[in-house]
């Protein structure tokens, strides 16, 4: 019964529309028709409407701009984020001007050379100057901005040094999984697609690798503060992304091409709810190459903590291979001692006469 | 049929003789249906586009319910989304990506791409450079009814139980090839492909006819340096895009392979749905590079062609010559060539060679100044004009304001170390939209406006094109200006909705003007339907001439018929920008006016061209109704 009302009312109201359209259609007709439509008020307002636009659009842009600055600014939290965002601002300013120079100047033209009658435009069809000026002032101030852009970029995407602390991030519909090396060696396994199975090996754990034994795995994102950090980046089904708005980082995840970046963390997450005066804040990271149904909702939580507090949650994690113990049979007779010993599942005879000798 | 057809080939060789054929008869079907006119073409085209328009604006608007209004319940849409809408009242999240990558499609192909050059090559092509028709008139009509085809599988596609392609519309594998990742992969991908394909084979026929037109069938007089700027963009963009469909073409076909013949060109080291698949070897990559060696012409296939109607609509409407006639050229074909070497810089972040990514900003920051030299020009040609603000007038200054506001977010976008952040949120919705999208549509509408008249030989209502533009404009703006903020902040785009994080918790206030903007805009869109389709029967009857242009299609009778001009075609004595040249009577001299029957207003030089105009047979003045 509602719907049918609203029906009726839509019907209605398009009804009187057009019979609005129909009375002015003839009333313009019973005048005589448009006599000369340049000179018509129609013109004027149009020309008064691009300078009403102008002064308004313009004025909602700064005013939103400046008001909102911090609900639309991310605080940054990296070393590199903070260069991007420097030149972001830099390009920001050089094009605001430029995009308010031509819009006024636009706006204006087209409201001081509506037509008048009687005036006659100027045939000007071309002027050397005007245009030689126009297409190297552009291509100066580009090159600039190409050139600091560029000295960034290198920087963002040179190699890491040896010491940068590795974690691998691993993409799945629709979750997200990290891998750290362990604290005995310091260095991840060997992975393989093929290995991965449904009961456990989520990352395709190649155990014959001694490398993996002392792996573990996370669905948190600990990070420690101001050290260098090489994300190892892979998918194991479509392409993800690996977002993390607060440090500016932001790499596919492609199944069989494994990606990487490297930044550093500038404050902890401690840190930043006290900068923020919010008890609350998290770290998170996102997805953001669509992945499927999920996609909006594939998180991370990421943590960001002192370098001691980092080491500590790392040594009091357990083991990949101490939490699927089953998966010892994978490892070949010679290295079972010493996968149980990097594992944590047996303590090491030599360490504990090395700890009695101290 | 035959006959007819031989004919009209004997007349665009002859000029001379053609009395008898300009007004034959077909039958309902040769001349509505499978027509070979190049103008009834064009109009199938613009009716097809339209078409496919407002369905691409339509579901824009469901998803951007889902995104402004995240809380409504949506159980009234189920009389037409059915079960997409889940018991809740809620928009499937599958069904979500599904109209994102449908109205991605829509809009980029169907709409600006063949709506757009579709109608106007068509249409204004053989008007403009006075030939009677194109080249091939069949290849013509075999161009329509492919893209015919093309829409009527992507349209089904749209009814299918696992819903059409849901991949985006840049179809990205693996998730576009495998089904077990997203249902739009299944027959929806698979539909999507074949009506591609087609699409492609149209575009191709197409561009072909257009360049073979514009080189070999010039009326007498036409030079090159004498075409309307609309003409050489149809005529560049036409070769962009022979050069970049086949790749999409030779992508798609392997993704094909991939989908159903067990091939390995994008697919490797993948474990999903609990099992590992035997593909290796292939990269994803390899995908993105030759899609998006299309994708980024394609941004000046769909650009170029507004730019050209409106490089020609602001010239007539200011009365003035298009400032910068040469350097328009110069710059179109600059973009031109430049539109190939910059695609990777839509993959700055998948994982490329980092130096890769240097090379491609570089190049990326450098199409900028021939797209800035674009906006001085136009803002020059304005100068000291004497302004005419027709319908067609008003949006292609709203194109320009787009092609500035939205080219200007390029230079940030294009800046790799920038872009690592911007990278995939909103910023580049904002961006796109506004350079590509919005830009391209208001060129197509101030296209539609102008050329109304010789379309159906009726005027517009004015009134209503005011009210349509000032709404539209106004509305795009408030659509896709708020994304900047949005996207600034992080938001990626694509979400269903952006509650699972406390980062992109904000912005609901900005996200339902967004919406409610789409709204109003799409609603917008019936005023003009309205004016459309009301003029095309009652509009009153237009003047030869009614925006006193300069250019050939204007002295083609009210209402063309086949073989677009009674007696002879009339050669060219000069450019196409003669608007308010100094000493001339009228502020407009037509290209087909000699410089002889203007000494009053020949600048030096053109005094010179006179003797080569009644120098010899060919060159000689055609004074109307003679015949030689």
């Amino acid at each position: 019964m509602m719907s049918l009302i609203i029906i009726l009312g839509v019907v209605l109201i398009l009804g009187i529309l057009y019979m609005i359209f129909r009375v002015g259609n003839l009333v313009s007709i019973a005048k005589g028709g448009v006599v000369d439509e340049k000179s018509s008020t129609a013109n004027k307002v149009n020309a008064a409407l691009f300078i009403v636009f102008m002064v308004g659009s313009l004025g909602l842009f700064f005013w939103y701009s400046f008001s909102h600055f911090h609900e639309y600014t991310l605080p940054v939290a990296s070393v590199h984020g903070k260069h991007t965002d420097n030149l972001f601002w830099i390009t920001m300013w050089v094009t605001v001007i430029a995009f308010v120079i031509i819009s006024i100047v636009m706006f204006v033209f087209i409201y001081q050379y509506q037509y008048k009658e009687g005036r006659k435009a100027k045939y000007f069809p071309d002027n050397h100057y005007l245009e030689l000026a126009w297409t190297i002032i552009p291509a100066i101030v580009l090159a600039v901005l190409i050139f600091t852009g560029l000295r960034a970029w290198n920087d963002i995407t040179s190699p890491a040094s040896k010491d940068a602390e590795v974690i691998e991030l691993v993409a799945q519909q629709f979750a997200w999984t990290a891998r750290y090396p362990g604290v005995k060696d310091k260095e991840l396994g060997k992975v393989s697609y093929k290995l991965i199975d449904n009961f456990g090996n989520e990352f395709g754990l190649d155990l014959s690798d001694k490398h993996s034994f002392d792996d573990f795995k996370s669905l948190e994102l600990h990070l420690p503060v101001d050290q260098e950090i090489l994300l190892k980046i892979r998918a194991k089904d479509v392409l993800h992304s690996v977002f993390l708005p607060h440090f500016r980082v932001k790499m596919d995840a492609v199944p069989g091409m494994p990606t990487q970046f490297k930044f550093k963390a500038t404050k902890t997450t401690q840190e930043m709810r006290d900068e923020l005066g919010n008890p609350n804040f998290n770290y998170e990271l996102a997805c953001t190459e669509i992945c499927g149904r999920g996609h909006f909702s594939m998180k991370m939580p990421v943590v960001v903590e002192s370098q001691e507090a980092y080491e500590r949650w790392k040594a009091s994690q357990e083991a990949w291979l101490k939490q699927n113990p089953g998966y010892l049979d994978k490892v070949p007779a010679a290295l079972k001692e010493a996968a149980m010993i990097q594992a944590g599942m047996q303590k090491d005879p030599g360490a504990t006469v090395a700890e009695v000798k101290q | 049929m035959a006959t007819t057809d031989i004919h009209l080939h004997q007349d665009v060789h002859h000029h001379d003789d053609h009395e008898d054929h300009e007004h034959h008869e077909g039958n309902f079907w040769t001349t509505y249906i499978f027509s070979q006119d190049h103008k009834v073409i064009a109009k199938q085209f613009l009716i097809t586009g339209i078409f496919w328009a407002l369905l691409g604006g339509t579901l824009s608007v469901i998803f951007r319910l889902q995104l402004g209004f995240p809380d409504m319940n949506l159980d009234w849409l189920k009389p037409v989304l059915g079960g997409w809408i889940t018991p809740e009242g809620k928009l499937d999240p599958e069904f979500y990506l599904a109209l994102v990558t449908m109205h991605g499609t829509i809009m980029v192909f169907f709409v600006l791409t063949a709506g757009l050059s579709g109608t106007f090559s068509n249409f204004l092509i053989p008007l403009q450079i006075g030939a009677r028709d194109m080249a091939s008139g069949f290849m013509n009509m075999l161009s329509y009814w492919f893209f015919f085809l093309s829409s009527v599988i992507m349209f089904i596609s749209l009814f299918l139980e696992t819903g059409p392609a849901g991949g985006g519309w840049t179809i990205y594998p693996p998730l576009s090839a495998l089904p077990q990742a997203i249902k739009g992969s299944g027959l929806g991908m698979t539909m999507w492909l074949v009506a591609m394909v087609f699409f492609i084979v149209s575009s191709l026929l197409g561009s072909i006819n257009y360049i073979t037109t514009v080189i070999n069938m010039r009326t007498k007089g036409m030079s090159f340096t004498r075409m309307p700027l609309t003409i050489w963009a149809f005529f560049f963009t036409a070769i962009i895009g022979i050069l970049s469909f086949p790749v999409l073409f030779a992508a798609a076909l392997l993704l094909v392979f991939d989908r159903s013949f067990g091939t390995s060109f994008y697919l490797s080291d993948i474990y999903i749905g609990g099992e590992a698949l035997a593909h290796e070897g292939g990269s994803p990559i390899l995908f993105q590079h030759l899609f998006w060696f299309l994708g980024h012409p394609e941004v000046y296939i769909v650009l170029l062609p507004a730019l050209g109607l409106s490089s020609e609509i602001i010239a007539t409407n200011s009365r003035k010559p298009i400032f910068g006639y040469k350097a328009m050229i110069g710059s179109m074909l600059f973009i031109a060539i430049l539109s190939f070497i910059v695609w990777a810089h839509h993959m700055f972040v998948t994982g490329m060679n980092p130096f890769l990514g240097s090379i491609f900003m570089l190049l990326t920051l450098i199409i900028a100044v021939p797209s800035a030299v674009k906006i001085f020009n136009y803002v020059t040609t304005l100068w000291k004009g004497n302004i005419h603000f027709t319908p067609g007038m008003l949006f292609s200054i709203g194109l320009v304001s787009f092609f500035l506001t939205g080219g200007i977010t390029g230079i940030f976008l294009g800046n790799s170390a920038i872009d690592i952040q911007l990278h995939d949120t909103y910023f580049v919705v904002a961006h796109f939209h506004l350079v590509m999208g919005s830009a391209s549509f208001f060129g197509m509408m101030a296209g539609v406006y102008h050329w109304f008249p010789k379309f159906f030989g009726r005027m517009v209502n004015p009134t209503l094109g005011y009210i349509h533009f000032w709404l539209t404009f106004v509305g795009v703006y408030m659509v896709f200006f708020p994304m900047h903020y949005i996207g600034i902040a992080g938001f990626p785009r694509r979400y269903y909705s952006w509650t699972n994080f406390e980062t992109f918790s904000g912005f609901a206030d900005l996200n339902m003007l967004v919406s409610v903007a789409a709204i109003v805009t799409l609603s917008a869109q019936f005023i003009f339907l309205f004016n459309f389709f009301y003029s095309m029967f009652r509009g009153r009857l237009a003047p030869a001439n009614p925006w006193e242009s300069t250019t050939l299609e204007w002295t083609t009778p009210r209402n063309p018929g086949h073989g677009n001009w009674v007696g002879e075609i009339p050669s060219v004595y000069r450019w196409p920008y003669d608007y308010s040249k100094p000493g001339a009577k009228e502020d407009y001299i037509p290209q087909n006016i000699p410089y002889s029957e203007t000494p009053e207003s020949n600048l030096p030089h053109e005094n010179e061209l006179i003797k080569l105009e009644t120098l010899n047979g060919d060159g000689s003045i055609v004074v109307e109704g003679s015949k030689h």
